[in-house]
């Protein structure tokens, strides 16, 4: 039975007021989806994505177009389809103040599940989702990953016909992503359940049977994951990188070629990239020199990544960075951050167990985790946003928590969600942090063009109403307006789309080049191949640090992405301490 | 130099953001002026137009002589005459009328035997200032029928009201507004102005500039202070050019004691702003403090007539005192001398508030 699940015509749909902020959500777009099958919406931030889920779940009507759920004309009746529909929103609304258990009776009985089936429904989800052990525990108090599967189970405590989730995976770890996509591959096959996902993963998208990839509020391309793979053959190619030169480093001089390679992003101390078709030969020899180079089976990732380009045209997303050097003092060989067994706790709940590390000057250091690993704690500790419980901690020399005002001039920081006077405007904005680093004048006003310059930043510009990337953009100038040594960069690329994200990656590439020190946080697992060492960190102890390679071996041979890596790691230190305890 | 420029970096930051949003500038300005001008009208305990209902039961010339007299004060306003002791109850029940006024059948003619003749007055005590007042009126428009009779007593009292002439409530009231209306927007501004910064995030930001506390306390509390200021401007330029209302004292001396005031109540807001995580709490945190605040000041009712832990309270009200400042410099004209007690306690407030919200800027953990 491959019926049709939902056929959408012409469906154009705008928010604002026209001709004065009318901002399109989805610009004309027509699509069909098969029954029976999972089925993912991909796109960057922007392309209309969950516009259209909840065009599908009949909580928005579109300006023009038609739309068929489930043979149901959705705008005529909204309530017939979403009695048949799950729909699962990017913040599922969990009662955090109530238990697991409750919030499944609640869920339950908001929608008149009959109570003899809901014994066995229940008892599924809970197996399903792993969750019977926590039916008494409130649902704040779970972590990131169980809230996104408690959802789940809540949303799926009736049977329905089809299934919608909006982006389920965003800010959810490694571990319990995987659970996630269990569970819904689980749906499919033994129910036959339609699911519609909407997703920023690609290597999620690729499970899926049908794959719509959306910019932009228009279809760019629709297929199966290895149809629109097959877009990029020939085309993709890994260039091992040669001892001592970091893979990063050759990963910028690939991206800065535009002429010839669309794409490049480092991968296992090598550099994967794709290369324009038709790109010039002798230009890509002198390009590489020696460094050898090997073909390699075209991925979703790469034709997405070629899509983009494409749509992007020749107006670049991201502006490329020529960071203004920086003034290096002279204790060059020491350490420039040194942490002793660093301890933080929240009353009786440790956030961070002893932790010991250095960065050196001009090194990348990337703290990576799951939410409440015990990452953002070190960050805000090290930034001397909050103070240690015991332990030694020392940054540019100092304590930053204690240090006299003038040792916080020589550190930028770029805080999460890019905090920035949503209603003053760019340079309001930079006028005011150039002038709490003690600049101004003629020395502010370089500095302001400078860095607008760079990151091409309109200045007049609201910055509350900025897209996303340029938030960010506007939130690495002011952390650099005053030449900091050492960068503190939380989550910078969350919320980014992938072209964004590239240009970023770019950009600090560029500074540690110039001998700025990087620390940066990220859940983003592949984003740790941008940096010299890494930091894992679970349930606040540190698992393990080193270069991005010395980790994939501690993960052992398996593991070729750094998500494999991760998640390899994180389960053999559970296993031993769950043994651990066990002996004990 | 360098110290300084960094405030002014942050002070203009503050009054942008402050000052740029539409909705915001109107919310600075626009209440106090509204509140100010409510007020004046609507905030009055004295009596004009009061209805009154007669029941004459002398029908002498006396009775009519005295009816007459309070229908031509103004005070009063006879709304009905009644021919029955019956009707008495409704007229004051309904609400229709606040006094009424009976003479017995025999009262023309006690008053010819030269025996007292008594007046009755009904009043509607359920508003007890307003009730007291009218009641004072008759009683003194029948001592002035009284005296032009030549049966008064051969003693009478003769009242004259200092500063306030003919009682106006109006005086009384307005001048405590200049301090009380803009307290009420200096502390919610103040009091959101570091929980906003918290709740965006913005706040880490700013803690991990070179800025020192000190700074960002100085850079916080300055853009509250001048916003009320100039609500208090507004609000006294509406009392004494508006309502016309004499102001007896010097106006920097007033300032003076203003700027102490407002310094005290935006300690207090920071305080709650650097206490509160998020914007919702810094705002039900300022409600519960509104009231007592205000209840305890003075503004409405005398400090002397509460119970003596709470006249112990007001100490650490600056409210209480910044009221007594400006209503006695504006309808006193007290000098330095006569209120230096009222910066004492303004300044301690401010002394121990601002130094604790620096403090709590760091030490607050989310």
């Amino acid at each position: 039975m491959t019926g049709i699940t939902i056929t959408a015509k012409d469906l154009r749909k705008t928010f604002g007021t026209p001709g004065k902020d009318e901002a399109v959500a989805l610009d004309g777009l027509s699509l069909t989806i098969r029954e029976g099958e999972l089925t993912a919406l991909v796109g960057p931030d922007g392309a209309g994505k969950t516009t259209l889920m909840r065009l599908f779940a009949g909580l928005l009507k579109p300006q023009a177009g038609s739309l068929s759920v489930l043979g149901i004309d959705v705008l005529a009746h909204p309530q017939a389809v979403q009695d048949r529909i799950s729909y699962m929103p990017q913040r599922f609304g969990l009662y955090e103040d109530l238990s697991v258990q409750e919030n499944l009776d609640l869920y339950a009985d908001l929608h008149g599940v009959p109570m003899e089936q809901r014994r066995e429904r229940f008892a599924r989800m809970l197996q399903m989702t792993d969750l019977a052990r926590f039916t008494d525990r409130p649902a704040g108090k779970l972590s990131g990953g169980m809230k996104q599967k408690l959802g789940l189970a809540c949303t799926l405590v009736r049977s329905p016909d089809l299934l919608l989730l909006d982006e389920p995976s965003v800010g959810v770890d490694p571990l319990s992503r995987r659970d996630l996509w269990a569970i819904v591959q689980q749906l499919v096959e033994d129910e036959g359940l339609s699911v519609i996902v909407s997703t920023a993963y690609l290597d999620e998208a690729e499970r899926c049977a049908k794959v719509f990839v959306m910019d932009r509020g228009r279809l760019l391309a629709e297929g199966a994951p290895e149809a629109l793979a097959s877009r990029a053959r020939g085309l993709t190619l890994t260039a091992a990188s040669p001892p001592g030169l970091p893979a990063r480093v050759l990963q910028a001089r690939l991206m800065d070629a535009r002429d010839l390679v669309i794409d490049a992003v480092p991968e296992a101390g090598n550099v994967r990239f794709i290369r324009q078709p038709g790109g010039d030969e002798a230009a890509m020899q002198a390009l590489l020199g020696d460094i050898p180079v090997t073909p390699r089976e075209a991925e979703l990732e790469d034709a997405f990544m070629m899509m983009l380009h494409q749509q992007e045209g020749e107006a670049q997303a991201g502006a490329v960075i020529e960071p203004a050097p920086v003034a290096l003092s002279a204790q060059d060989d020491k350490p420039v951050i040194v942490v002793r067994d660093l301890v933080r706790k929240f009353g009786d709940f440790t956030a961070v167990a002893s932790t010991s590390f250095d960065v050196a000057r001009g090194e990348i250091f990337g703290l990576l985790g799951p939410n409440g690993a015990g990452k953002t704690t070190t960050f805000r500790m090290l930034c001397g946003l909050l103070p240690a419980t015991s332990g030694h901690l020392e940054v540019a020399g100092r304590d930053l928590r204690t240090a006299r005002a003038a040792a916080r001039g020589r550190i930028g920081y770029v805080a999460q969600k890019f905090a920035l006077y949503g209603n003053l405007t760019v340079r309001e904005n930079l006028e005011f942090f150039g002038g709490a680093y003690g600049l101004g004048g003629k020395a502010l006003r370089t500095r302001i063009a400078e860095t607008a310059a760079q990151f091409d930043l309109d200045l007049s510009a609201p910055s509350g109403s900025l897209p996303t990337g340029y938030k960010q953009r506007l939130a690495m100038a002011t952390g650099l307006l005053h030449q900091p040594e050492i960068l503190f960069l939380d989550e910078p690329t969350s919320g980014i789309d992938p072209l964004a994200r590239r240009a970023f990656w770019r950009t600090i590439t560029g500074l540690a080049g110039t001998g700025v020190t990087i620390v940066i946080t990220t859940h983003f697992m592949e984003e740790a191949e941008y940096c010299d060492r890494i930091a894992i960190q679970d349930q606040g102890e540190m698992l393990v640090i080193g270069t991005p390679q010395a980790v994939r071996d501690e993960a052992g041979g398996g593991a070729r992405t750094m998500n494999d890596a991760f998640i390899a790691i994180v389960e053999q230190h559970r296993a031993r301490r769950d043994s651990g305890q066990v002996a004990a | 130099m360098a110290y300084l420029a960094q405030i002014i970096a942050l002070i203009r930051k503050e009054l942008r953001a402050i000052l740029k949003d539409p909705s915001s500038r109107a919310l600075l300005f626009a209440p106090a002026l509204m509140q100010a001008l409510l007020f004046g009208y609507g905030a009055t305990y004295d009596l004009t137009h009061a209805p009154y209902a007669v029941l004459d039961q002398s029908r002498s010339e006396a009775s009519t002589e005295i009816t007459a007299r309070l229908d031509g004060t103004g005070v009063f306003t006879r709304i009905a005459t009644l021919d029955n002791t019956s009707q008495i109850a409704p007229q004051i029940d309904s609400g229709v009328a606040l006094l009424v006024l009976q003479f017995q059948p025999d009262f023309a003619d006690r008053l010819a035997g030269g025996a007292t003749a008594p007046v009755q007055v009904i009043l509607d005590g359920r508003n007890s200032s307003t009730a007291g007042l009218a009641s004072a009126y008759v009683s003194s428009i029948v001592a002035g029928y009284n005296a032009d009779q030549g049966t008064a007593t051969p003693l009478t009292i003769v009242s004259r009201a200092w500063f306030n002439p003919n009682f106006e409530s109006r005086w009384n009231l307005m001048p405590a507004l200049i301090a009380s209306l803009s307290m009420l927007q200096t502390l919610m501004l103040a009091a959101l102005s570091v929980a906003r910064e918290r709740e965006q995030g913005t706040f880490d930001q700013l803690l991990v500039t070179p800025l020192t506390p000190t700074q960002i306390l100085i850079g916080k509390a300055l853009p509250s202070i001048i916003v009320g200021l100039l609500q208090s401007t507004i609000i006294f330029l509406i009392i004494r050019y508006w309502f016309q209302i004499p102001m007896s004292g010097q106006v920097w001396l007033m300032y003076l004691g203003l700027v102490t005031f407002t310094t005290a109540a935006v300690g207090l807001g920071l305080s709650i702003s650097a206490v509160a995580l998020t914007m919702q709490q810094a705002m039900l945190y300022t409600f519960i403090l509104i009231m007592p605040l205000m209840l305890l000041s003075g503004l409405l009712t005398p400090v002397r007539n509460m119970p003596k832990v709470l006249q112990w309270a007001t100490h650490a009200n600056p409210l209480r005192f910044g009221i007594d400042l400006v209503r006695r410099v504006y309808i006193e004209g007290a000098r330095f001398s006569d209120i230096a007690f009222d910066f004492v306690p303004m300044l301690v407030i401010a002394a121990l508030t601002l130094p604790l919200a620096a403090w709590l800027f760091r030490h607050r953990l989310g």
